[in-house]
């Protein structure tokens, strides 16, 4: 029993890095449609931000302005993407704009290899490595963190989703861009917003990944990226709740497997979920089944 | 001062007539690794530190009257490079040994070659098992990758007197199944293994099979890796509050630079000890260190000692022929900064392996294990 609750644990830990960067990939296609493939590469960017902060700042930050600074940057660099590669693909077919996003993604992964190198980082220790103990078990502090601050950022964003203006206008531009135009919301700067938001959550997911797992290096957004992706898929893509579902049922299937079946299906089972999803049903778990507009 | 540079450049050329004119003057080896490339640390650590051990006996008197020169080619890493090196070392070199190649992949594209010119091969590194079979000329300094989980077994279980043992291993990489394979099945002798859990290559969490291993009541816990990922293992396993030492093999060379605290009362075998107080290791750390500027890793003490025991090989025999420096080196016994070695009769050193200890971010030498 203990053993299952130190595993129901790792699941949490390993959903809310899964929910968090889902959370990104979801918004992003709400607004503009668009599967943001570089959104794994932010993830990335967030994990380096944070460990230059600590590397070249000579005193000790709380790790909790690391996390805040390395979101803001984040933040901007995921506005600046939008302004330079997808702003003028908005009327753009599509596939233009997702190719777009591939080549994006391809070329951050590639800045981060000549600019940060090809090694392995060892991230700082940016907390405690003392565990702290839950019900008689040992549970690492970075994992606590991990699963209260994504739960309380999770939180701040459905009440701003929900109460706030910018939050109703966000909502408005997902379900009829032209109509919200006409309204007079500035389309433009809701998509500045989205793409912040969703970016600075990626960094968050990124900064917990690479304190958690120690290490920072380039290709780090791309198997978690691919997996968030898959939960935002799961969770029915442009449903911020259901990136949430999404990712935590994917970090408790894969951890589950690697600890009772075996961590050579894990991560079969995981893509295995994909398929059958979406073969019965298409718009993911709490997806609305949308109707092709003409 | 042009007069005098008139004057070198003119020693300078007699000098190379006679290295090109009179083929006996000089014992001459060869040697292939990476030195370029993704691996190119591999290859020139190896060269650097058979090129030390070429100096040192240079400015000792040489060998046999004659002094020793080294020449070594690039490999990249590649087998089709390593052929065409070797090549060039017996046919315009002349080389009388080939110290090498560094890979197993290029040792054993060579090897058969090798064997058909009755040319001498002594890889310092190749751990490969098919290395040395079916070939006469064929020896290596280092040890095979099953004798290193059989040594972490017999230090376990003989000098810590633990019987029960997990093992985590990387099933991508065979280099770590092999060590992992042969510590299970040698660890039959001392006791059981409780626990045996897999990571991929790609994996960076760990939590769950640590916490599968956690579950158990393992005494110790076998982690043949490499360092990224032997770190990031420990560094989960610490903030699980796992306490159980472990143990690994020569890929945790230099753990202690990254994850020194992590690390600390950890286990693992390696070719030679930094903090072995025997006077040849410190030697030839200092010499290299000043030589270098850094120091020497694992991989450049094998080459060093395989250069210092092909020449002792050489002067046994008494002369610079093939076969009776095939048959001096198999009967040789040897003490080197890797410890004493002697061959088996596939070439394999019959050697010891030593045991660290992680004390103080520090390598602390535990003692030296062998076969017997």
């Amino acid at each position: 029993m203990e053993q299952f609750i130190a595993q129901l644990i790792n699941g949490l830990n390993l959903g809310s890095i899964y929910a968090l960067v889902a959370i990104g990939y979801t918004m992003v296609y709400g607004i503009i449609r668009l599967i943001n493939f570089a959104h794994g590469e932010i993830m990335m960017f967030g994990a380096y931000f944070a460990f230059y902060i600590v590397f070249l700042f000579p005193f000790e930050l709380p790790f909790i302005v690391v996390l805040l600074i390395s979101m803001i940057l984040a933040a901007l660099m995921g506005i600046l993407i939008e302004k330079i590669a997808y702003k003028r693909l908005r009327k753009a077919p599509r596939i233009s704009a997702l190719i777009t996003a591939i080549g994006m993604s391809l070329f951050l992964q590639n800045l981060a290899l000549l600019v940060f190198g090809a090694e392995p980082k060892v991230m700082p220790v940016l907390i405690s490595k003392e565990p702290i103990s839950i019900l008689g078990i040992d549970v690492p502090t970075i994992t606590v963190v991990t699963i209260s601050l994504s739960i309380i950022f999770m939180v701040l964003l459905t009440v701003f989703i929900r109460q706030t203006k910018p939050g109703k206008s966000m909502r408005a531009v997902s379900q009829d861009k032209e109509a919200a135009m006409l309204m007079g919301i500035n389309v433009n700067s809701v998509i500045s917003l989205t793409f912040a938001i969703g970016s600075a959550l990626g960094a968050l997911g990124g900064v917990f990944y690479s304190v958690a797992f120690s290490q920072v290096y380039p290709n780090l957004g791309v198997m978690p990226g691919l997996k968030a992706f898959v939960a935002a898929v799961v969770g029915g893509i442009g449903s911020i709740g259901g990136a949430m579902v999404g990712g935590y049922t994917i970090g408790l299937v894969e951890t589950m497997t690697k600890a009772y079946i075996s961590s050579m299906w894990s991560d079969a089972i995981v893509f295995g979920i994909l398929i059958i999803v979406l073969l019965f049903k298409p718009s993911g778990l709490l997806g609305k089944n949308e109707k092709e507009k003409v | 001062m042009k007069k005098m540079f008139l004057v070198l450049a003119t020693m300078l050329f007699v000098f190379t007539l006679t290295a090109c004119g009179d083929s006996e003057d000089t014992l001459r080896l060869g040697t292939i690794g990476p030195y370029t490339g993704d691996y190119s640390l591999y290859g020139t650590s190896t060269r650097d530190g058979a090129q030390l051990a070429v100096n040192e006996i240079n400015a000792a008197g040489g060998v046999l009257g004659m002094d020793v020169e080294l020449f070594a080619y690039d490999s990249k890493g590649d087998s089709v490079e390593g052929v065409n090196a070797y090549n060039r070392l017996r046919d315009v070199d002349e080389v009388h040994a080939v110290i090498g190649g560094t890979f197993s992949g290029v040792t054993l594209a060579i090897k058969e070659i090798a064997i058909e010119d009755g040319m001498p091969l002594f890889s310092p590194t190749a751990t490969n098992a098919d290395v040395t079979l079916d070939a006469y000329n064929v020896f290596r300094a280092c040890y095979k990758d099953d004798f290193q989980g059989e040594m972490a077994a017999k230090f376990a279980g003989e000098d810590l007197g633990l019987t029960k043992a997990a093992v985590i291993y990387n099933r991508e990489d065979a280099y770590s199944e092999g060590l992992a394979t042969a510590f299970i099945a040698a660890w039959e002798a001392y006791g059981v293994v409780v626990a045996e859990e897999a990571y991929g290559a790609s994996d960076k969490d760990y939590n769950a099979i640590l916490d599968n291993v956690k579950a158990t009541d393992a005494e110790i816990i076998f982690l043949p890796g490499y360092v990224a990922e032997v770190g990031a293992i420990l560094t989960q396993a610490s903030g699980k509050g796992i306490e159980v030492p472990f143990i690994g093999g020569d890929g945790w060379d230099s753990i202690e630079e990254d994850y020194a605290d992590v690390a600390e009362g950890n286990y693992f075998g390696n070719h030679y000890a930094k903090t072995d107080s025997a006077a040849v290791v410190q030697d030839f750390i200092a010499a290299y260190t000043a030589e270098y500027g850094e120091a020497p890793n694992a991989l450049s003490a094998l080459a060093y000692d395989a250069v210092y025991a092909a020449v002792e090989a050489f002067e046994a025999s008494g002369s610079t022929d093939a076969d009776d420096f095939i048959a001096a080196l198999s009967a040789l016994e040897f003490d080197g900064v890797t410890g004493h070695i002697s061959f088996d009769g596939n070439g394999d050193p019959i050697k010891e392996i030593s045991i660290i200890q992680v004390e103080d971010g520090e390598h602390k030498f535990i003692k030296k294990l062998s076969n017997d």
